[in-house]
C-alpha cells in the first residue's frame, strides 16, 4: 500500500481512538470540574460497561443488532447505578475531600476489578458487531462499524453539550462547578449534583466501552490503557474545560492510532506522556484551562 | 420575623461566634456593625445554613432553620448577597438571574419586576457575569438575590469599593425593600454608610452581639459608635 492511503487508514483508526477516548475523558472532566474529585476507578466503569455489553449481548439470540441496542441502554444504566451507589456509600461520607476520594476511587478500582475477575472470568470475549457491512475505498475496505462508532461518539458529545448549556439540570451543574457555596445559597442542592454528575461520567466511560468492544473485547483488565490516556486529554485539555477536553481528545486519540500504526503503541504512549510533563512544565492549566485547580 | 437565640460557631475548632443573638423585623433595616473579624460575615452565613451553628436556634418565622441544608434555606425566602458578589462569573447575566429565579420557581413575572428595578441589567442579558463592570457586578448579585422574592435580604457589604452614584442606588433599592415589609440584614463597615439607611444597629465584637441600638440613637450621639467600633474602623 502506498504512504496516502496507509496514512488514511491510520488517521481513521486514529478518528476512532479519538472518538471513544472523547467520551470517556469527558466523564473523568466532568467529574473533576464539578466535584473536584480525581476518579481513579474510571477506567473500571468503562471495563465494567463492556463486560456488562458482553453480558448483554449474550443473553439476546437472534440478530446482533438486538443484544447491542439492550447492551447500548442497560449497560450504562447499570455502571450509573454502581457510580451512584458509589458516591452515596463512600465519597458523600468522605465529604469529597480531594485527597481521601483518590484514595477511595483506588479501592473502588480494586473492588470492581477483582468482582469482574471473580464473576466474568479472566477471558477476554468478543462482542459481535450489531451490523457487518464495509466500505469499500479504492485502496482498502473499511469497517462501517468503526464510522458509526466516530458518529455515535459525535453525536453523544453534542447531547452532553446541550444538556450543560439548554437545560436546568446543565446550569444547575454550571454553577455549582463554579461555586457550590453560593450555589447552596440560591437552593440547589449540591449533595444531589455531585451524585447525578459522578453517575453521568460513569455512564459516558460505559457508553464508550459498549462502542468499543466490537472491535476491542471485553476483558477484566481493559481500564488501564483508557485511564491513563483520559488523565492525559484531561491534563492537557485542561482540567475541568469540557472543550479543552474534546480538543485534547482528538489530538491525543489521533496521534496515538497514527502512531502506533506507523511504529508502535509504546511510542504512541512514550510521546503522550511527553506531551503531559511538556505541558505540566509550560502551560500547567492545560491548553485551554482558565485557572488552577 | 428572623430570630437568631444565643447561636455559637465554629470554623473547625475555632469557635467565631459566641451565643450571639438578635432580631430582624420585618420593614426594617438591621445593621450589623464591627470591625473586621468580629463574625458579621459568619453570622450571616450561620442563617444561610452555610456554617451551622452547634448550639442555639434561628427562627423564621416560627420555624427552626438552623437544622436545615443549606439548600432548603433560601427556599423560606431568604435572599442572599454574598461578600465580594460571588456571582457565577462564567455564567450570562440571564443564567445567574435564572439561578435565582429557580430557588424558589419564580418565573417571568418576577423577571421583569427585577429588571424593572435595574434596568441597566436588561441590555447585558447576555453578556458573561465576569465581564460587568463592578457596580453592574453588585447590581446583578442583588438582583439575583431579589429573585427569590424574598422576606429577608442578607446584605454583605454591598457597597464595598463602589462609586458614590453605585452606593446610592443601591441604598435606593435597599429603601424600597424596606417599604414592602422585606426584613434587611445588613453587614457594613462605613458608619456614615450605616446611619444613612439603618433603622436599628448591632454591635458585634468578638462573635457576641454586644448591644443593639437604635440609629437615631447614634445619629445624636456619635460617641457610642466610637465606643463600641474604634475610631480606627471609620
Amino acid at each position: 500500500m502506498d504512504f496516502g492511503p496507509y496514512l488514511l487508514l491510520a488517521s481513521m483508526e486514529g478518528a476512532v481512538q479519538a472518538a471513544v477516548l472523547a467520551l470517556m475523558a469527558l466523564g473523568l472532566s466532568l467529574v473533576f470540574g464539578v466535584m473536584r474529585v480525581v476518579n481513579i476507578a474510571h477506567g473500571e466503569f468503562f471495563m465494567l460497561g463492556a463486560v456488562l455489553a458482553w453480558w448483554f449481548t449474550s443473553l439476546v439470540g437472534g440478530h446482533p443488532a438486538f443484544g447491542f441496542a439492550l447492551a447500548l441502554i442497560g449497560a450504562p444504566l447499570i455502571v450509573g447505578l454502581v457510580a451512584v451507589a458509589a458516591d452515596l456509600l463512600v465519597l458523600k461520607r468522605l465529604d469529597y475531600d480531594p485527597e481521601r476520594t483518590i484514595v477511595a476511587t483506588i479501592g473502588l478500582l480494586y473492588i470492581i476489578q477483582q468482582l469482574a475477575l471473580e464473576f466474568y472470568g479472566p477471558d477476554a470475549r468478543p462482542v459481535a458487531a450489531p451490523f457487518s457491512w464495509r466500505i469499500d475505498l479504492p485502496w482498502f475496505g473499511y469497517s462501517g462499524y468503526k464510522l458509526f462508532v466516530i458518529a455515535a461518539a459525535v453525536v453523544i458529545m453534542l447531547g452532553v453539550w446541550a444538556l450543560l448549556t439548554r437545560t436546568r439540570i446543565g446550569l444547575v451543574m454550571r454553577a455549582t462547578q463554579f461555586d457550590s457555596e453560593t450555589a447552596q445559597a440560591f437552593g440547589i442542592p449540591v449533595g444531589r449534583v455531585y451524585t447525578m454528575v459522578f453517575g453521568l461520567g460513569a455512564m459516558l466511560a460505559a457508553l464508550a466501552a459498549v462502542l468499543i468492544v466490537p472491535i476491542q473485547q471485553a476483558h477484566y483488565l481493559m481500564g488501564g490503557d483508557p485511564l491513563l490516556l483520559s488523565f492525559i486529554v484531561v491534563i492537557i485539555g485542561g482540567l475541568g474545560s469540557l472543550r479543552g477536553t474534546v480538543v485534547a481528545a482528538v489530538l491525543i486519540g489521533m496521534s496515538d492510532g497514527i502512531i502506533s500504526v506507523f511504529f508502535s503503541p509504546t511510542l504512541a504512549k512514550i510521546l503522550a506522556t511527553l506531551l503531559v510533563a511538556l505541558v505540566l512544565v509550560y502551560r500547567p492549566t492545560g491548553l485551554f484551562g482558565t485557572r488552577t485547580a | 420575623m428572623l430570630e437568631l437565640r444565643a447561636i455559637d460557631c465554629f470554623y473547625g475548632r475555632v469557635q467565631v461566634l459566641r451565643g450571639l443573638s438578635l432580631e430582624a423585623r420585618a420593614g426594617e433595616v438591621l445593621c450589623l456593625l464591627g470591625r473586621n473579624g468580629a463574625g458579621k460575615t459568619t453570622t450571616l452565613k450561620a442563617i444561610m445554613g452555610l456554617v451551622p451553628p452547634r448550639a442555639g436556634a434561628i427562627i423564621l418565622n416560627g420555624e427552626a432553620i438552623s437544622g436545615l441544608p443549606a439548600h432548603q434555606v433560601p427556599r423560606r425566602g431568604v435572599g442572599y448577597v454574598p461578600q465580594g458578589r460571588r456571582l457565577f462569573a462564567e455564567l450570562t447575566v440571564a443564567e445567574n438571574l435564572e439561578i435565582g429565579l429557580m430557588t424558589r420557581g419564580k418565573g417571568a413575572a418576577v423577571r421583569d419586576r427585577v429588571l424593572d428595578i435595574f434596568p441597566h441589567l436588561r441590555q447585558r442579558l447576555r453578556q458573561q457575569a465576569g465581564t460587568l463592570s463592578g457596580g453592574e457586578q453588585q447590581m446583578l448579585a442583588l438582583a439575583r438575590a431579589l429573585c427569590l422574592e424574598p422576606s429577608v435580604l442578607l446584605l454583605d457589604e454591598p457597597t464595598e469599593g463602589l462609586q458614590p452614584s453605585m452606593i446610592a442606588q443601591i441604598r435606593e433599592v435597599i429603601g424600597a425593600m424596606r417599604e414592602t415589609g422585606v426584613a434587611t440584614l445588613l453587614v457594613e463597615q462605613r458608619v456614615d454608610a450605616v446611619l444613612a439607611i439603618a433603622d436599628r444597629v448591632a454591635f458585634i465584637e468578638n462573635g457576641r452581639n454586644r448591644r443593639t441600638v437604635a440609629a437615631a440613637e447614634l445619629r445624636d450621639d456619635p460617641a457610642l459608635v466610637h465606643a463600641y467600633v474604634g475610631v480606627g474602623s471609620i
